[in-house]
């Protein structure tokens, strides 16, 4: 019990993104870090979700299992956020928790449990909606042993 | 001006950025703006729009409207035309959500009449009209009858008793685009789609309660025509567009097109422009499914509008007919249609991108119904909740220089970040309520990333193209109640 709350300490601190103020005017731009990619993935989740909803309302009451394939990692990235975006509106449901396992043989395979629940306009603090994740500045690199990642939302 | 590119000045109104700035431009850019707003537009626009210009057969210019600002693919505002054989088509010249459009409502209401009653008829109306992250529409529809909306539009929604006969000619392209194809559609744009019809969404959509002021007449007689009768008229201006179903046709073929290009030996300075020749299997495909997201946010807005005439009929205890909330028009502005214009001494068939941008087509067109044939298109321009918005009149002039093209909004100026930096949502409603205008929206945050003060000036914008005869002004309308997502 006590080792599961000290990783979870330590996944909030690594994994990490801010907003991009300067390189979009209507829509949002983010970069995003992490360690790992899986670290990387979580993150420029709970950011797609930081623009919609506060996430501290959100309870990760229902679990829905996420399985990606790509040849590329920036392809596996945009697929990722646009199955999160997707499932957003196909389920009407926000998410808070991302459990992410990255391979690579050839392509590189994603498989994610990710918990949230159903959107309640009276309970929850939404935001802005996120329409897309776009190609617009899109990257994905590994820069001094940490995973980072540029991208913009269309809102 | 956020620019290092050479920049020339064409007229007092027209600027222009020759082919030699960039590697791979094929023409000129051509950006409508006065000196303030030519300054103030930053530093994406003159990339992007010149990305634009490298677009295998785009014709005479690529163009940016005075509203435009940083998108993503093309810059907001953007329009381009591409030879219909040897161009291509790009989702990101369109943005992701396709037939994001205008409607504009009368009423023979006058300010009057509404002001005492306004609240009510905004809670209403916000109970009616879902919106925000999340919301559903109360209509259920199955994925045949959906399919049956993809190709039909508005007149599924009037055949099915959402609308009135004599609303289908009051909306672009009779609210239904021929050549929708919904095999085209993945599964996976019908289940995100399905549950969306009659949503706003959220982001700067709303719909808005307007007033007509007798100083803001510009053209009486073309007001008249299009039902703007006198001072202190009450009408509905409605901005939303295809929902998640729009967002996710093009989500799909955005991918197909980052692998297409290989394929066809195409690069482009943006990876946001990925397109694929108009001819080609895979631009054919969008074109199709595209078309049936075009269609089914003319829908979208055709069940907002059964739902605005519900809720006054309610809240004003009268029939609909009776309160004359019958339809100006409904304009598309981020869509791509293939039109005929005259290039180069010849008529030609284009594929006219327009993303932010309205289509603006001057008397006597054959694609305008009967009852503004004379006068040409209503041209549908929403301003920030704070400063108002604009009818305009499409002219031949917009045939002549602008591919029948015009500005679609004041076009923002500052982020979302940055706007919330300088204004509470909580503060803005008390503020708005002090200039006469009650605002209700799903989100505080998001309430306040759409403060006027994140806007260009849109009298400066329409000013623009008013002067240089693309679109003439008709009327300014003036909000006093407003609905967001």
């Amino acid at each position: 019990m006590i080792n599961n709350s000290v990783r979870f300490d330590i996944i909030l601190k690594m994994e990490e993104f801010t907003f991009l103020d300067d390189i979009a005017t209507a829509d949002v731009a983010i970069e995003s870090r992490g360690d790992t990619l899986e670290e990387l993935f979580s993150a420029s989740a709970r950011a797609t979700f930081d623009v919609m909803v506060n996430a501290g309302d959100v309870q990760p009451e229902v679990k829905k299992t996420l399985r990606l394939e790509n040849s590329e990692i920036d392809g596996l990235l945009f697929d990722w956020l646009a199955e999160i975006i997707y499932l957003k509106d196909s389920e009407a449901m926000v998410f808070c928790k991302f459990d992410i396992k990255i391979k690579k043989d050839v392509n590189y395979h994603l498989d994610a449990e990710i918990f949230g629940e159903e959107i309640d306009q009276s309970r929850h603090e939404l935001r802005c909606d996120v329409k897309a994740i776009t190609f617009h500045l899109f990257e994905v690199y590994e820069k001094d042993g940490k995973w980072i990642s540029r991208f913009i939302l269309d809102i | 001006m956020n620019s290092d590119m050479k920049i020339n000045k064409i007229s007092d109104w027209v600027w222009e950025i020759p082919k030699t700035e960039k590697e791979g431009m094929l023409v000129p850019a051509r950006i409508f703006a006065s000196d303030t707003l030519l300054e103030s537009m930053d530093k994406g626009v003159f990339e992007q729009i010149t990305n634009v210009a490298c677009l295998p057969g785009i014709q005479k210019y690529a163009l940016c409207m005075p509203d435009g600002h940083w998108g993503y693919g093309f810059p907001i505002g953007g329009v381009a035309a591409f030879d219909t054989e040897e161009g291509i088509i790009s989702p990101g010249g369109i943005g992701f959500d396709i037939n994001c459009g205008m409607r504009l409502i009368t009423t023979n209401l006058k300010v009057d009449e509404v002001r005492p009653l306004l609240q009510s008829l905004i809670n209403e109306l916000y109970r009616a009209v879902p919106a925000g992250v999340g919301a559903k529409g109360d209509i259920k529809v199955s994925v045949s009858q959906l399919k049956d909306i993809m190709k039909r539009g508005a007149e599924w929604c009037i055949e099915n008793g959402y609308g009135w006969p004599q609303d289908q000619q009051r909306i672009e392209e009779n609210g239904h685009i021929p050549g929708a194809d919904p095999s085209k559609v993945s599964e996976k744009a019908i289940s995100r789609g399905i549950n969306q019809l009659g949503t706003l969404g959220s982001g700067n959509h709303y719909l808005e309660i307007q007033l007509v002021t007798i100083e803001n007449i510009f053209d009486e007689k073309i007001a008249k025509v299009m039902g703007i009768r006198e001072k202190d008229q009450i009408v509905i201006m409605v901005h939303c567009g295809s929902r998640g179903f729009g967002h996710q046709i093009a989500t799909d073929y955005l991918r197909v097109f980052d692998k297409a290009m290989k394929k066809y030996g195409m690069t482009v300075r943006d990876r946001e422009l990925a397109c694929a020749p108009f001819k080609s299997p895979e631009g054919s495909d969008y074109y199709k499914a595209m078309l049936c997201a075009a269609n089914s946010a003319f829908a979208n807005r055709q069940i907002i509008t059964h739902r605005i005439r519900e809720s006054f009929s309610k809240v004003f205890d009268a029939d609909a007919r009776k309160l004359g909330i019958e339809i100006v028009y409904d304009v598309a502005h981020n869509i791509a249609r293939v039109e005929r214009y005259k290039i180069d001494g010849r008529e030609k068939e284009v594929l006219v991108h327009r993303k932010g941008s309205t289509r603006s087509f001057g008397p006597g067109s054959r694609e305008l119904p009967e009852i503004y044939r004379d006068v040409g298109q209503p041209v549908i321009v929403g301003g920030s909740m704070q400063t108002g918005s604009y009818l305009l009149v499409g002219t031949q002039k917009a045939m002549e220089e602008t591919f029948g093209s015009t500005m679609h909004g004041a076009g923002r100026t500052m982020s979302r970040s940055a706007a919330k930096k300088k204004v509470r949502g909580d503060q803005l409603i008390r503020t708005m309520a002090k200039d006469g205008i009650l605002v209700k929206a799903a989100s505080l945050s998001g309430l306040a990333e759409e403060a006027g003060i994140a806007y260009k000036d849109i009298s400066e914008v329409v000013e623009t193209m008013d002067v240089l005869g693309i679109s003439k002004k008709v009327v300014q309308l003036k909000p006093i109640g407003n609905i967001k997502g």
